[in-house]
């Protein structure tokens, strides 16, 4: 089916994790996200899987967890207060090292907030969210197209690497409706030698995160920081746009990259020497990439439809040398027009000082 | 009881174990391996332990087995079993894990007829945690947490077997105890069934096990049996809730 | 005739098979075994008539009874 249809986000999510060989997903419904769920409660039985609704996300994800002990392709999805709920399993399923896949399909918050969209969980999933000394893999489309080129991407890395790996999405990519392709692949059913699923012809697999002597512990977790350094050499994504003579650079992800953008060429249009930056995958946050694009840069836009919280990794990557501000909304995608008034406030300081 | 002499089922690894001087967690532990020997299940086992003083159970075990957090095992059973559905899948869960932070996994498991078993182990309290109070310990029960004795103001006594015969996915449900031979033989044919329902396809089972924690009730092992038979039962009586067609 | 096998060194002593020995032929010996517990012993193996019922009550998987005298 590798011809050119319209389609909605949350729906193009469903349809790559079935192209993706997954065959099992465990949910709860919740706006802006149910449309995977009832997508997929629809299609799995055809192929042979099962969509098990949970009693809640703390269920799902463990769920989850038990289904990718088991051996199977698996995948959940919600948005933010029930990723929330799900903080303690994807500690679990990090660290016993499985393969799942987490969909956030974020909306406003903190508490029940709103279901618009939203980048507020950057914190959550980036920089830890349950307990204890783990990464997750975090990737950020920016369109439908990406949706499913992402989460086919996203069962490989998580069976490549035995880790959880989480796709932002937000109200608006799981609502809108972009022309895509769906693409033919035929992957291998998973290969795990250590999955539980009952011990005919070798000795017991055992699947677990106890660790009680202190020097094991340290063994295991010095094991997991092995692979994620080598998630950090292999894996870090991003997109530059007009970046090589960028005096200013706007760096956003995900939906804001597209609004970004669009203010860019606004900018550029009236000469200003604006570029943009788009991490791909927030962990590992793309820095080496994102200071060669900022090496012309004498101020740093961040551009997040939440409070600020990836404007961290951003200072993080760039330290002192260039100033960094936020340009932020909360509870709407922006219009070009606001980030585009930004870059040209900070053109006209930047002409200013020379 | 014709059968004479008694040898180690080959399912449980010959190990010491952590279990406290005449701790029920080890007869429990012995009757689950008997059956699945018995049964020829063991490397079609996928045994799914808990956190608490069984938290070990895969170390013990010798098939393959799975450490979930706390409470969380009937969700990660109901997992693996979507994915394994010719496997004997069962849960090994405290009262702690099972009746207060799991209860809501566990009750839609059930529910749901997920066709797994749970073998639940109520000792009254929280084991492993050094004897706190949980739902199911008795009225007037001292624990560290109950220093008073349990009173009204702290709940009463959770009757875990009662609430889920009721459910229609619930196939066989059954409360049984260890404190003396004949109970331990009749506690080794609940798990019996329980597994036979799950492997005749025939929906979620149960088997409750009033269990003695002499450490934390500060008896000594026989006096922590007789405890269980004079305390325990009549809060929580024995027998066979609900048994399916099919499983005699 | 039967012979009872302790597995002397995982015994905790907890006394349980010493109770429910119909026979009351076993004991808890003097000694202690490496986890520091007196372990249950049967002086008189004669007298056991392989009823297992020490077995079925050991929490710790201590007692295996065999067919046949003792070597
Ligand atoms: C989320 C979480 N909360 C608390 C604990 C601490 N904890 C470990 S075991 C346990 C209680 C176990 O009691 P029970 O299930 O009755 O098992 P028992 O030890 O009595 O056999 C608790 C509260 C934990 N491990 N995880
Ligand atoms: S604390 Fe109680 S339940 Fe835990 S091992 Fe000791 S006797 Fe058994
Ligand atoms: S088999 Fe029976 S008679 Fe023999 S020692 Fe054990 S309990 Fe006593
Ligand atoms: S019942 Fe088992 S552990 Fe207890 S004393 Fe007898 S042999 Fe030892
Ligand atoms: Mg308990």
């Amino acid at each position: 089916m590798s011809e050119q249809i319209l389609m909605k986000g949350n729906e193009a999510v469903a349809e790559a994790a079935i192209a993706a060989g997954c065959r099992y997903f465990f949910g709860y419904p919740i706006t802006p996200q149910s449309e995977i769920l009832e997508q997929l409660a629809r299609r799995l039985p055809e192929v042979g899987g099962a969509y098990v609704q949970a009693e809640s996300e703390v269920s799902a994800i463990n769920m989850v967890f038990g289904a990718a002990a088991a051996g199977a392709r698996v995948m959940t999805a919600s948005s933010s207060p029930g990723i929330s709920l799900m903080q303690e399993g994807i500690s679990y399923i990090a660290s016993a090292e499985l393969p799942a896949v987490i969909v956030n399909i974020m909306r406003g918050a903190p508490g029940l907030g709103g279901i618009h969209p939203s980048q507020a969980d950057y914190f959550q999933s980036v920089k830890g969210g349950g307990h204890g000394d783990y990464k997750l893999i975090v990737l950020a489309p920016s369109s439908v197209q990406e949706l499913i080129d992402h989460t086919i991407l996203a069962f490989e890395m998580a069976e490549a690497y035995r880790t959880p790996v989480v796709i932002f999405g937000d109200a608006m990519m799981g609502q809108m409706m972009e022309p895509v392709v769906i693409p033919d692949i035929e992957p291998l059913p998973p290969n795990r030698p250590w999955a539980t699923t009952g011990m005919e012809g070798r000795g017991p697999n055992i699947v677990h995160t106890l660790y009680l002597p202190a020097d094991k512990l340290e063994n295991h977790c010095n094991r997991l920081f092995a692979k994620y350094s080598e998630i950090e050499h292999n894996e870090k994504r991003s997109v530059g746009y007009l970046t090589e003579d960028a005096e200013i650079l706007v760096v956003a992800y995900g939906i804001m990259s597209r609004v970004a953008r669009a203010a860019v060429e606004m900018a550029r249009d009236d000469g200003i020497k604006v570029g943009m930056f788009r991490p791909v995958t927030l962990w590992p946050f793309p820095d080496n990439a994102l200071q060669a694009a900022a090496r012309n840069a004498r101020v740093v836009i961040a551009a997040e439809i939440s409070m600020g919280q990836m404007i961290e990794d951003v200072r993080l990557a760039l330290g002192n040398r260039v100033p960094v501000v936020l340009f932020n909304r909360i509870g709407l995608v922006p219009n070009p027009d606001e980030i585009y008034a930004a870059i040209k406030s900070k053109a006209r300081e930047v002409n200013a000082n020379g | 009881m014709a059968k004479k002499g008694y040898m180690r089922p080959p399912t449980l690894l010959q190990k010491p174990w952590h279990f406290c001087p005449g701790c029920n967690h080890g007869i429990a532990h012995r009757l689950v391996a008997e059956v699945i020997d018995e049964m020829g299940l063991q490397n079609q086992t996928v045994g799914v332990g808990s956190v608490g003083c069984g938290v070990f159970s895969y170390e013990y075990f010798n098939f393959d087995g799975i450490g979930p957090s706390h409470g969380r095992s009937p969700a990660v059973a109901t997992g693996v079993k979507r994915v394994l559905p010719d496997r004997l899948v069962f849960t090994y869960q405290g009262d702690g894990d099972l009746a207060a932070i799991g209860t809501t996994e566990m009750v839609h498991c059930a529910v749901r007829g997920e066709n797994i078993t749970i073998i639940f182990i109520n000792n009254t309290l929280y084991g492993m945690t050094g004897g706190q109070m949980a739902p199911t310990t008795l009225m007037g029960q001292v624990t560290t947490t109950s220093p008073r004795g349990r009173g009204r103001e702290q709940g009463l006594p959770f009757r875990v077997c009662e609430m889920l015969a009721t459910a229609e996915g619930a196939a066989y449900v059954a409360r049984v105890a260890l404190f003396n031979p004949a109970q331990v033989n009749r506690a080794k044919k609940a798990i019996r069934r329980a597994f036979e329902t799950q492997m005749a396809g025939l929906g979620f089972s149960m088997v409750e096990m009033l269990s003695a924690c002499p450490t934390n009730w500060g008896l000594s092992p026989l006096e922590a049996l007789k405890y269980v038979e004079e305390k325990m039962v009549p809060t929580y009586p024995l027998g066979e809730f609900k048994v399916p067609e099919g499983v005699k | 005739m039967f012979q009872v096998n302790f597995l002397e060194q995982y015994c905790k002593g907890c006394g349980l098979c010493v109770h429910f020995c119909p026979k009351n032929i076993i004991v808890l010996a003097q000694y202690t075994n490496d986890q520091g517990y007196n372990p249950a012993t049967i002086n008189d193996m004669t007298k056991c008539t392989g009823c297992a019922l020490c077995a079925r009550m050991c929490p710790h998987v201590v007692i295996e009874i065999v067919e046949g005298g003792a070597a």
